[in-house]
């Protein structure tokens, strides 16, 4: 019974975006798109609640649960399962996507009711295209007659903390930006790309953005110690297909920002804005429609993908056309200096842009050339690196620079002044990491620039009184808390990329292996049981300069589906991680057990979950003054 | 059409190549026969483990025996398997020595699966992650591949093994044994 609740849900819910996209038609439409948009906020949560229910309760006459889920399964795993599969995770995509709308019909009343309306008009269509696509090729809540009396359970892959809150994170993100878009398709409709406007969708971009961040850390942290290959990014089309609307939504905020000062970067402004949620869509696409294959093997399905396809191809189609027929409308902004804050921000922009246009060709490439010669070529890390290399470098250089700028025009002995500190203390960072030992250029670079953009980020704060500490407007916080989050990424990429120290050896119990400081000795190697699968783990105790501990990575064995899995055991130092992994045994008592130290690595997500939450920190600026311009 | 019309018209063309590209791809049919860039070199390092006492694990060095073997991949859940059954059955009658890697699979089920469907293996390895299909370059089940006695791979046979075929492996195989 209550699945058949959740699918009527879903209906009404798919009933109402019809209205609300209609509304946008009607010149008093408002009475009815932003009660729509309430409801089917509700609905979906509703519908949402009623598979989490069935799952948690392993509902087996559900064909989706007995699909993806098992008795046996942790329980935490059976709420997780709930997204760990398509329907399901194309669900929880409409129920945030409803959920956002009904947040833009309660807090987007700045621009007036009749942008209001338009604006929700366009997001009711998004919607509307989610639903039917969920209720006519991807029904999460169809029956199978008769029940199996147990599921077949989950990829033991996924049953993982990191993975199970990496796709909603993610989500939220890219659903977010759907109220960009939707803004900026309003604007174009209405002709109201002002600075009003970019105030006001400003928040919605640094919240997706924020969320966007948070996800793509975490996936990040996820493969890195659960694939058990000690990287933390592969360039691996899933993961690029994440970055791709981050990259966008990262120059959209900057340059929202140009806008809202200065009325300058409308177009560019706008198909960004367009942009940043079409490749959400393309990612989403790729991802489910299995047209890239890559270590995070969905099913293949063509007609869903076709379905999706044709989605993808009215939006963003739709949008991009609007943008080429309107764009030539909007009138220019206020001139400004290239020497200032806007001509930062559109430095910036250029290069963030070119860094997505690599990634772009990177992942879809490989499909070109195929598509064109019959080819199959893969695109790996060399490509990446060196493309990217050249253009990451200056952008972290530049974003120091960026907010100690003034706004319109500044000279460059000005400029110059304000990064002395940072110049000092990036020239002192060498000097430490040559005393220290390091020899790689790349690294010192790093290491430099990630000093220099952390004494500038501090900088931010110059001429502030201490005593006034309160009246420090939300956005300088938060730009301040990002931007030193990037230099402590950058920091940890540097340093774990020049200082990892791996070893790999064939190890009965009794033998040794060491990586930089530790040592580990094979105590035991023996059989262990979880809830739902069996393991080999092998018991190391490693000795290092200051403490010994007991590390115990596994190699397990999941029972439905029969997979296998490398757990690792990480031991997190102040200074770096040493990461075990057990590898296969040769039969004769010998595991293959490999010992890597990695210097710093886990400032990579310490610093990529300060940006995101810098990001959060900046969004309460916008929110707190829309409300006083109310 | 000046720069500037083009220039608002550019992110749209380069979408339809998107989707006149996603549209290509998944227009072509989805089972692709993908020939295993393998064929010709030697097997791939790998060490599975032995099914049961009477199906001790296979390992790249049992491959490098001086006799020329087929390896079989398959699994109890895969339907095809069990119409190429007869076929393998043939063949190892023939005297051709048959090595199964079993893929994805728990040893009750092959057990049953080769009660029903005859048991043409010497030995079976375990494949619990498919590294082994990867690392053969195999893209499904069924798939069979020719090995001569030096341990390289000489043929790839893609799907089941029809009973016409069988003639035709017997040929390859003495023609292996030539060279």
């Amino acid at each position: 019974m209550i699945p058949e609740i959740g699918h009527a849900a879903l209906w009404l819910a798919a009933g109402l975006a019809l209205a609300q996209a209609l509304a946008g038609f009607r010149a008093d439409g408002g009475r009815i798109a932003v009660p729509a948009a309430l409801l089917q906020g509700v609905l979906c949560a509703v519908a949402f609640a009623a598979l989490t229910w069935a799952f948690v309760k392993s509902d087996f006459s559900v064909a989706l649960v007995a699909g993806n889920s098992h008795t046996a399964k942790p329980e935490l795993y059976k709420w997780t399962g709930v997204w760990a599969n398509h329907e399901g995770s194309m669900l929880l995509w409409a129920a945030v996507l409803a959920v956002f709308g009904a947040l833009a019909a309660i807090r987007a009343k700045g621009l007036g009711e009749r942008f209001r309306t338009v604006m929700l008009s366009a997001q009711g269509f998004i919607a509307l295209g989610f639903y039917a696509y969920l209720l006519i090729a991807s029904n999460p809540f169809a029956r199978i007659v008769p029940a199996p009396i147990e599921g077949s359970g989950m990829n033991p892959l996924l049953q993982d903390p990191g993975l199970a809150f990496h796709p909603p994170l993610l989500y939220i993100g890219y659903v977010g930006l759907s109220v960009t878009f939707s803004f900026a398709v309003a604007a174009l409709l209405l002709n109201r790309v002002t600075p009003e406007w970019a105030r006001a969708v400003k928040p919605w971009v640094l919240g997706a953005w924020s969320f966007l961040t948070a996800g793509i850390t975490l996936g990040s942290f996820w493969a890195y110690y659960e694939l058990g290959w000690g990287g933390w990014w592969f360039w691996d089309p899933v993961e690029n297909a994440s970055l791709m609307p981050w990259l966008a939504a990262t120059a959209l905020f900057h340059s929202v920002g140009v806008l809202a000062a200065r009325g300058a970067l409308k177009n560019w402004t706008l198909l960004l804005a367009v942009v940043a949620f079409s490749l959400s869509m393309v990612g989403t696409f790729i991802v489910r429609s299995g047209l890239l294959t890559s270590v995070h093997a969905f099913a293949v399905d063509p007609e869903r993908g076709i379905f999706l396809l044709v989605l993808l191809a009215i939006y963003v189609g739709g949008a991009l056309t609007l943008y080429a027929l309107r764009a030539g409308t909007v009138t220019a902004g206020t001139p400004f200096r290239p020497v200032s804050r806007e001509g930062g921000l559109v430095v910036n922009n250029l290069i963030l842009s070119a860094v997505l246009g690599v990634v772009f060709l990177g992942t879809l490439y490989p499909l070109f050339l195929e598509a064109a010669t019959g080819e199959q070529v893969s695109v790996g890390p060399p490509y990446f690196q060196t493309a990217l290399l050249p253009l990451l470098l200056p952008l972290v250089a530049v974003m120091a620079a960026g907010p100690l700028m003034r706004w319109r025009a500044m000279d460059w002995a000005g400029l110059g002044r304000r990064l002395v500190p940072a110049l000092v203390l990036g020239i002192a960072a060498i000097g430490i990491a040559l005393a220290l030992g390091m020899r790689s250029p790349l690294a010192l670079a790093g290491v430099a620039l990630s000093a220099w953009l952390a004494a500038a980020s501090v900088m931010i704060f110059r001429g502030r009184k201490l005593k006034r500490v309160r009246r420090i407007p939300a956005s300088v916080w938060g730009t301040a808390l990002a931007h030193l989050g990037i230099a402590v990424t950058t920091l940890g990429i540097a340093v774990s990329g020049a200082g990892t120290i791996e070893t790999l050896a064939n190890l009965a119990p009794g033998g040794r292996l060491s990586a930089g400081p530790y040592t580990a000795q094979v105590d035991d190697i023996m059989p262990a049981a979880g809830p739902n699968y069996t393991a080999i783990r092998a018991m190391l105790s490693v000795t290092g300069p200051d403490a010994t501990i007991v590390l115990a990575p596994e190699r397990r064995t999941f029972v439905n589906p029969g997979n296998e899995t490398t757990e690792t055991d990480i031991w997190p130092r102040l200074t770096g991680n040493l990461y075990a992994v057990l590898g296969p045994g040769d039969g004769s008592g010998r595991w293959q057990v490999r010992l890597v130290w990695q210097p710093m690595i886990a400032l990579i997500w310490i610093g990529g979950m300060m940006a995101a939450f810098g990001g959060l920190i900046s969004m309460m600026q916008g929110r707190r003054r829309r409300e006083d311009m109310e | 059409m000046t720069v500037r019309r083009i220039a608002l018209v550019l992110p749209l063309l380069m979408f339809l190549g998107f989707v006149a590209l996603a549209v290509y791809r998944m227009g072509e049919p989805q089972q692709r026969v993908i020939a295993s860039k393998m064929v010709g070199k030697p097997v791939p390092a790998m060490d599975l483990v032995g099914m049961d006492e009477l199906h001790p694990g296979l390992n790249d060095g049992d491959l490098r025996q001086g006799t020329v073997t087929l390896v079989n991949l398959f699994a109890s859940w895969c339907a095809p398997c069990r119409v190429e059954a007869p076929q393998l059955k043939e063949l190892a009658d023939k005297g051709v020595v048959i090595h199964g890697i079993a893929v994805r699979d728990t040893p009750e089920n092959i057990t049953a699966f080769l009660k029903d469907h005859g048991d043409p293996f010497r030995r079976i390895g375990m494949d619990p992650n498919s590294k082994a299909v990867l690392n053969l370059g195999a893209s499904g089940l069924p798939e069979t591949f020719l090995i001569d006695g030096k341990g390289i791979i000489r043929k790839q046979y893609i799907g089941q093994i029809r009973p016409e075929q069988v003639a035709e492996i017997l040929k390859d195989i003495e023609e292996a044994k030539g060279s």
